[in-house]
């Protein structure tokens, strides 16, 4: 075999992409979790259409899979690719716009077709003219009869071999950037071998052959290494914000002593976190799949009077069903944690896609003076470390949390360095277990003003709650003009007063400067990235990006106070912005919106910010 | 059998009870703090288990009247709420409290629901066929063209029977009574706290205020009733009538009112009420009997043991996977599956 020129790579952006039915995120997958078990920085971005199986060929029905991975901790999936691997010609087609200068670009020659190029919408015959592929390295295997060719002894039909050309393509990549397979022929092992061990084996020879053909053929110019990236010391795993969301809430509950309840209802892109939980009653998880979202939050108010730590996950539209029953919890004054993984919207907008627009109807959508405590995990990974700090706030304060998280950074996946449950505080919610001396008033609080909480079943508690205002001590109902001022101050200074139970708000790079970029939430991998380009161009700026929004932490005024412009990033039309105008009006607020179902560019927030600095 | 003594009062919470004067739900109160005491020491449950769940109406009151753990919840969501109780801790005997717009109209799904999943509760539904606290408009069980405050022309259309659509749930329990039969409801609220699996126990109440005497054309008076109902016993012939004169038969895949003695029907032609056949032909077909063609089927209609009690299953399946699991901690969870070591 003659010799490759290797090349070593500091970063990679490789895009798979086809039709929805393709494969492409198992694809993706195995290509990120082999790289993570290589030691590269991971992030990845799967982006898929709504529809389970959208019409086949066409742009619409385009499924995709980006994984970024590189020598250094990677903080977002990337803007642009070094690689597409399109199965079709609509896959290429909808891609077009992502590819770096220079891009390597992989089509599969046997789905070039007259029929395949008109539902793709192409004009001509000729795919790679029409999207001015010249200045790309492109490159064009038959794909589709080289998988056909190289499983023909498998004794499988000729749709479950078409079906391994996926494996195939990730056999090529495999090659070009010196991956190993054994991985990935592992996994296929575990995932068919018990139910149908011939299409374990089928795929594990597309991939074989696939980089057989890549290392025999000298169709790819180069191959690549890229080295692990320089890392703290320990143990590692591959983790997404979903399931990264169901094991935080796990551990919140083992530190707190109780069991954890969800109820729930499916909802994309919410629905594998209630898939995770319902495979925990190892952990003696007990999960309701709720007949809709109300039931879902009502099962789990009930779970939460009866003693359990409580949960339901959704996404928009659910938050909007569960809003009456979310008040209902503020006035019983229950531990909730709501999980908001939110969605384009309104209504049922862009299911599948990434939007920040749920950030007003956590503060405010609901009935009366309502306040709950509202938070935002940032990446993948630190959605176990948000899950668990919602649940200690829900338990040790008595109130209900709304937890944000978003399409993005929930199916989005990167390497975490498992921490270790001894390093996680215990959590303390103020159970009642013996009645005091003259009986137990449900409404006698602590110095944090959370109430007590006595669950069904205990001698002597016996105590009645519900959503009628209440007598500030006994709990019985009250319609008197005086309690319900009060009891309206007090819910409020209760979720105001956990101020003092969270971190100072930080600042990411210098305390002063030209720039504060402000972001929340899903956003912190773009923002930085963004924000560390431009410091290392010698431009002062910095970021500010919050995880705790109601209440807000300390320290947010005297950090705006010092630099000279802030501009608030979102996605949204400006929610967050208008929530720092009433908070701290003291300050003005540019603003950098987008409402796309796209995360941001780092290209396109460069731009913003150097505008921003002229 | 346990022995706990306890009585109605230690039932008896200390607020006032705000029903209008001469308000059904008076009587069922009654019922259900005279059942507990049996129920406790039945099924040997101490106070301190007891727990009311309610959604919105007057019925949904109940629970502050109740010297027991209490959750008065929001408009048809108790169902759902205590589904949740249930789950979170299957050792406590829950109660439902809740009325005919509760759950068969905004709670409808709810209701069903819990009913299929076949959640050990014991549901006691307020049927007043009116909305009492809103103040008097027509809900899921008013008559065909009820005149009310919403319906001024008359209703125009067809009223739920909740038994019907507690057998077509899929239901496991129910029972029927009436407010003023403190005896016979008491007799079922017992029988459905035995009942392992959902229970509900329809009671028919009158609201005095809004919907006087909706039940009084067969549930009325001792004679009204005597004419136009029958009490349902497991094992008992369906007789009814001031001297059990007239019984039930089943004749052209139909039930039939006869008179035993007359046209050749004798004692043995009267069906004999099974309420632990599975089967729900027949137990549909007595829910459904209305009046003035029919006696109103009062009593246990259906009680059929599942081994399906939804809480039971859930708690039973939480062992059995904790006993085969390798995971048993948070930290065993967060190093299962693939992993690597950076040095």
């Amino acid at each position: 075999m003659e010799q490759t020129k290797v090349r070593e790579l500091q970063d990679v952006v490789i895009r798979f992409s086809g039709d929805s039915g393709d494969g492409m995120q198992l694809t993706g997958t195995l290509f990120s979790d082999t790289s993570a078990l290589l030691g590269n920085g991971i992030s990845t971005f799967p982006d898929y259409p709504a529809e389970i199986r959208a019409p086949q060929g066409t742009v619409a029905g385009v499924s995709g899979f980006q994984v970024h991975f590189g020598d250094h901790r990677e903080l977002n999936p990337g803007d642009y690719c070094d690689v597409l691997v399109a199965m079709n010609p609509a896959a290429l087609k909808a891609n077009r716009k992502w590819l770096k200068a220079g891009a390597t670009v992989i089509i599969d020659g046997d789905s070039i077709t007259e029929e395949h190029l008109k539902k793709a919408g192409f004009k001509t015959l000729d795919p790679l003219a029409e999207l001015n592929l010249d200045e790309y390295n492109v490159v064009v295997p038959d794909i589709t009869s080289m998988t056909r060719e190289a499983l023909k002894e498998t004794g499988l039909d000729n749709k479950a071999v078409t079906k391994c050309k996926n494996m195939f393509a990730l056999g090529i990549c495999f090659w070009m950037f010196d991956r190993p397979e054994e991985y990935a022929l592992r996994y296929l092992d575990t995932k068919f071998a018990k139910k149908n061990p011939a299409v374990a084996e089928a795929n594990k020879l597309a991939i074989k052959a696939g980089y057989n053909y890549a290392a025999n053929t000298h169709q790819f110019a180069n191959n690549y290494t890229v080295a692990p990236a320089a890392r703290e010391k320990g143990t590692y795993r591959s983790i997404s914000g979903n399931v990264a969301t169901a094991w935080g809430l796990c551990a919140a509950a083992e530190k707190a002593g109780l069991p954890l309840f969800c109820g729930s209802y499916p909802i994309t892109p919410a629905t594998v976190i209630l898939e995770e939980l319902a495979k925990r009653k190892d952990l003696g998880v007990k999960t309701v799949q709720a007949e809709d979202e109300i039931a879902g939050i009502c099962t789990a108010i009930g779970a939460a009077f009866a003693g359990n730590f409580a949960v339901t996950t959704t996404s928009g539209p659910g938050l909007s069903l569960k809003s009456e029953a979310l008040g209902l919890a503020v006035m019983t004054e229950l531990p909730l944690v709501v999980v908001d993984v939110q969605r384009g919207g309104p209504s049922t907008g862009l299911p599948t896609k990434t939007e920040q627009s749920d950030l007003a109807q956590a503060l405010y959508g609901r009935n009366g003076e309502c306040p709950v405590i509202v938070m935002a995990a940032s990446s993948p990974s630190d959605c176990f470390h948000y899950a668990f700090e919602a649940g200690r706030l829900a338990m040790e304060h008595m109130t209900p949390v709304v937890l944000l998280t978003d399409g993005f950074i929930a199916n989005g996946s990167e390497p975490w360095r498992i921490p270790s449950m001894k390093d996680y505080p215990k959590i303390c919610p103020p159970i009642v277990d013996v009645a005091p001396e003259g009986g137990f008033m449900p409404y006698v609080r602590n110095e944090q003003l959370a109430r007590g909480w006595a669950f069904p079943g205990k001698v002597g508690l016996e105590h009645r709650v519900g959503g009628l205002e209440k007598d500030a001590v006994k709990g019985s109902i009250s319609h008197d003009p005086a309690n319900h001022q009060k009891m309206v101050d007090t819910r409020a200074a209760k979720v105001a007063k956990v101020v003092d139970d969270i971190p100072s708000q930080q600042v990411w790079g210098d305390a002063e400067g030209e720039l504060l970029v402000v972001g929340w939430g899903g956003t912190r991998g773009h923002l930085q990235n963004a924000v560390d380009e431009m410091r290392r161009e010698g431009r002062k700026v910095s970021l500010c990006h919050f995880n705790y929004i109601n209440p807000l932490p300390h320290g947010v005024r005297e950090i705006f106070a010092r630099f000279r412009r802030i501009v608030v990033c979102e996605l949204n039309e400006g929610q967050f912005a208008n929530y720092l105008r009433q908070n701290f009006q003291e300050f003005h607020y540019e603003q950098y919106n987008k409402c796309e179902g796209q995360p941001f560019t780092v290209v396109e927030l460069k731009e913003k910010f150097e505008s921003l600095l002229k | 059998m346990a022995d706990y003594k306890y009585t109605p009062a230690d039932f008896k919470s200390d607020q006032e009870v705000r029903w209008c004067p001469g308000c059904g739900d008076h009587a069922i109160l009654n019922a259900v703090q005279r059942a507990l005491p049996e129920v406790a020491d039945a099924l040997d449950t101490p106070h301190n288990l007891f727990t009311f769940v309610s959604g919105i109406g007057c019925s949904s009151r109940f629970i502050y009247y109740m010297k027991t753990y209490g959750f008065h919840s929001v408009h048809g969501r108790a169902n759902a709420v205590a589904t949740g109780v249930k789950v979170a801790n299957p050792q406590l005997s829950v109660w439902v409290a809740t009325g005919d717009g509760d759950s068969l109209a905004i709670g409808g799904n709810h209701f069903i629901h819990a009913i299929r999943r076949n959640v050990d509760l014991n549901v006691i539904l307020f049927n007043n066929e009116i909305y009492g606290l809103t103040k008097g408009q027509y809900s899921p069980t008013s008559k065909l063209g009820k005149i009310t405050k919403t319906s001024p022309y008359g209703t125009v259309e067809k009223p739920f029977n909740p038994g019907e659509l507690v057998i077509g749930a899929k239901g496991t329990f129910f029972a029927r009574t009436v407010d003023m039969e403190v005896q016979l409801t008491k007799e079922c609220l017992v029988q459905a706290a035995k009942h392992k699996g959902m229970s509900v126990v329809e009671a028919l109440q009158n609201c005095v205020i809004f919907n006087d005497k909706t039940h009084a054309a067969y549930a009325g008076d001792k004679a009204t009733r005597a004419e136009h109902t029958v009490v349902l016993r497991h094992g008992e012939k369906m007789l009814f009538g001031a001297n059990k004169e007239k019984g039930l038969v089943f004749e052209n895949m139909k039930l039939k009112v006869v008179t035993v003695g007359q046209d050749g029907y004798t004692l043995d032609d009267v069906l004999t009420h099974d309420a632990h056949q599975r089967d729900t032909t027949l137990h549909m077909m007595l829910a459904a009997m209305k009046y003035p063609d029919y006696p109103v089927a009062l009593g246990v209609i259906r009680a059929v043991e599942d081994d399906t009690v939804y809480d039971r299953a859930v708690e039973r399946q939480v062992e059995e996977v904790k006993a085969s699991s390798k995971i048993h901690c948070v930290d065993d969870l967060l190093h299962s599956g693939a992993t690597w070591e950076v040095e």
